[in-house]
């Protein structure tokens, strides 16, 4: 009898979603799909707003990156203003965009996923999180917090608060950095720093005990997209859109934001609310490639920064020039808050970060404008289309997650096909489901995220509705 | 005073000092003043939302509303005349619950978002939200789909914003003497409206002086290009206009 196994919602994830395995007479998987179960409407309420309001409003898309949207948001309204924006503004931008980074990456490695990785994808789920981290590897939770700390901490240094800025604006930003901030940050950097490298080189000594995770947690070979500068170096804030494919050939260069829609198309599913981009030339689906962390190593020739280049060298002599495994996003994602704690140093060392001029002002010059930049999950995308006077007339936004959508479909599927048996059903199996879908850090909703306390529950539903068995950790039911 | 009166040259009446008793304290008024300028003048603190010094009380927003002992309803101070003998109360718990009352009707009629505001931080209507502990809002919001006008060069007129006090269209046309701003409809479909209901950038009155958006609330009237929470009013130079001129009444 064909059964269908539901995970709802997911835990550990910034969002909602709701994973369906289906399983055939035999008990043995048949499909998958993933859900994303919210609808937000930002694209069709924004219509009218005037255009320089759209990074405030957009920034409450996500409250993990916010940093991201605003970002994406001002590059697409400078567009519209058809300015180039003082140096100083992009460097404090791209500041604070690395502290967005670093806290980002910090909660996705040790507060969602270290668990897994260090606890056990078959540990007891009701101590599989961050305070059943904090018992067992006490060291390593408190590098963790503290890491995301000095990340979120450089945004309220630049900004005076944490989640929603609203110093990034429209031309620049709205103030510029004091000098005894700059100082401050400076001194908190070498801990970040060392914190960066000592779980580098602790995730180095554990990788090789997940062989069957590195193996079957989407490893595949996609096509992958992301920012990288004219040297082919991994940029974060802006450059140029690179699609690389699964044997490293270069595919196209992206060069001007506008030009995006000639290479991305979005398919809608019948089974989400999130969209489905692929790569246009490609055709749908087969034009699925994927960003983030990994992608974004894969794309880049280097990191550009000592350190991060000594560690991308060490992780392509273990896995190759293009890495495929899903489950190395971990990896990546260490590498690059490396990076970004690098370029930080840089960037606060250039006596020019202090200048006084930031900003740069305008009306509506065009009325259009793209502004493309990386968020701590991949490619983000903003287009908007403006009336003379500055009415937002249509707005377009792809997110990270979005991109990897098709990915994540088809990681979700490669790895129930291998980990879950419908014969005999254990929490563990699809833990490793979900732990899949961690990997690329989904970012589904604006909220931050409540992890921990959210139940897993997974029904065992028969083709006739009735639900056949039902696994549950020890606090569902909230 | 009405025009007529000067042209006949009718001898204004000095005004008569009088006592008066604010929460239970004797003060010393002029009876052309209301309570709210009596109480102020003598450095008592009463919320008010509509109210402007120099332009003319209209007593639509109802913060202001006070007590008068021998009166069985409440009263806005700012349109009650001070009287001698009269004893005001301005705090008394029925008064709180009415303000508040007040305050979040005023937040259900229109999308009042501070979060995205770029008045937030310096919004009238937010602070006293704060003063008076709203903290959330009892009612069902009416969620309203309503316009904002950018055709303006240098402002732009969001009337998801807009509380009504009509400050604008009295600042408009008894300090700047444009009067492009009047309100059109009635009840919860009141809008504020450039001269007949054109936008306000094909305005022939308008001239540009700002001064709507310097003695505006909230952030509904703004200066174009102003971030969230950049927009922050200005209403000092207005006023001092308005006191070497003299204000109107």
């Amino acid at each position: 009898m064909a059964r269908k196994l539901v995970i709802n919602p997911v835990t550990r994830i910034e969002g909602h979603a709701k994973i369906t395995i289906h399983l055939d007479d035999n008990g043995n998987v048949s499909g998958t799909n993933f859900h994303v179960t919210q609808v937000r409407g930002f694209e069709k309420f924004t219509e009218g707003r005037p255009y320089y309001e759209m990074p405030s409003i957009t920034a409450r898309i996500c409250g993990i990156c916010p940093v991201s949207h605003l970002l994406a948001s001002v590059k697409a309204c400078d567009a519209v203003m058809a300015v180039r924006i003082p140096e100083t503004a992009v460097m404090l931008r791209e500041l604070m965009h690395f502290g967005q980074i670093v806290q980002s990456h910090a909660l996705s490695f040790f507060h969602l996923s270290a668990p897994d990785i260090l606890l056990g994808m078959d540990s007891d789920p009701a101590h599989r999180n961050i305070i059943g981290l904090l018992e067992e590897f006490p060291e390593l939770a408190k590098d963790g917090i503290a890491l995301r700390k000095f990340g979120q901490q450089v945004i309220e240094r630049l900004a005076g608060e944490r989640i929603h800025p609203s110093w990034i604006v429209p031309g620049g930003v709205n103030s510029p950095l004091a000098p005894d901030m700059r100082d401050k940050i400076l001194s908190e950097l070498p801990i970040a720093k060392a914190i960066a490298r000592r779980t580098l080189k602790h995730f180095k000594s554990i990788v090789e005990e997940f062989p069957e995770e590195i193996e079957h947690f989407g490893n595949y070979p996609s096509m992958y997209a992301g920012l990288v500068d004219a040297g082919g170096r991994l940029q974060l804030y802006d450059g140029i859109l690179r699609f690389r494919d699964a044997e490293g050939n270069l595919v196209t260069d992206v060069e001007r934001p506008r030009d995006y829609l000639k290479y991305i198309g979005e398919a809608a599913l019948p089974t989400s609310y999130l969209k489905a981009p692929y790569y246009r030339p490609g055709g749908y689906p087969q034009g699925l490639y994927r960003v983030g962390p990994l992608a974004r190593l894969n794309v880049a020739d280097r990191c550009g920064t000592p350190e991060a280049d000594a560690e991308l060298e060490g992780y392509r002599h273990r896995f190759g020039r293009v890495v495929q495994s899903t489950f190395l996003f971990h990896y990546a994602r260490l590498i690059e808050t490396l990076y970004a704690l690098e370029r930080m140093e840089t960037l606060l060392k250039d006596e020019a970060i202090l200048d006084t001029h930031i900003r740069a002002t305008a009306g509506v010059n065009a009325l259009e404008g793209v502004g493309i930049a990386e968020a701590p999950r991949g490619v983000l995308i903003h287009h908007y289309k403006v009336e003379e006077k500055g009415a937002i007339r249509w707005a377009n936004l792809i997110i990270a997650t979005g991109h990897n959508n098709l990915a994540i479909n088809k990681s979700i599927e490669a790895a129930s096909r291998h980990f879950v048996d419908g014969n005999r059903l254990k929490e563990g199996m699809l833990n490793r489901v979900a732990a899949v879908l961690r990997a690329y850090d989904p970012c589904l909703s604006c909220s931050t995220h409540a992890q921990g306390i959210v139940p897993v529950r997974i029904e065992l539903v028969g083709p006739d509705g009735a639900i056949l068995d039902t696994l549950q950790s020890a606090d569902a039911g909230d | 005073m009405p025009l007529i009166a000067l042209v006949r040259k009718e001898v204004i009446p000095v005004p008569r000092k009088i006592s008066m008793r604010i929460d239970g304290e004797m003060i010393s008024a002029t009876d052309d003043q209301s309570i709210l300028q009596a109480a102020r003048a003598n450095g008592k603190y009463m919320p008010a939302l509509c109210y402007m010094e120099g332009l003319s009380p209209v007593g639509a927003c109802r913060l202001c509303t006070v007590e008068v002992s021998g009166v069985n309803r409440l009263l806005p101070a700012c349109t009650t005349p001070a009287a001698d003998r009269m004893s005001v109360t301005t705090n008394s718990p029925k008064l709180q619950q009415y303000r508040k009352i007040a305050l979040e009707l005023l937040f259900v009629e229109r999308n009042h978002i501070c979060a995205v505001c770029v008045s937030n931080g310096h919004c009238e209507l937010q602070n006293l939200a704060i003063e008076h502990g709203v903290t959330s809002v009892r009612y069902p919001y009416s969620y309203p789909k309503l316009p904002v006008d950018v055709s303006h060069p240098r402002f732009v007129l969001d009337h998801n914003r807009c509380v009504l006090c009509t400050r604008c269209v009295r600042v408009c046309a008894e300090v700047e003497g444009a009067h492009v701003w009047d309100v059109a409809s009635r009840g919860t479909n009141s809008l504020i409206v450039c001269e007949l209901d054109r936008p306000w950038g094909e305005s022939t009155g308008c001239t540009n002086c700002g001064k709507c958006v310097q003695v505006c609330p909230t952030g509904a009237l703004a200066e174009k290009g102003r971030a969230v929470e950049e927009m922050v009013k200005r209403e000092e130079p207005i006023l001092q206009l308005v006191s070497r001129r003299g204000a109107m009444s």
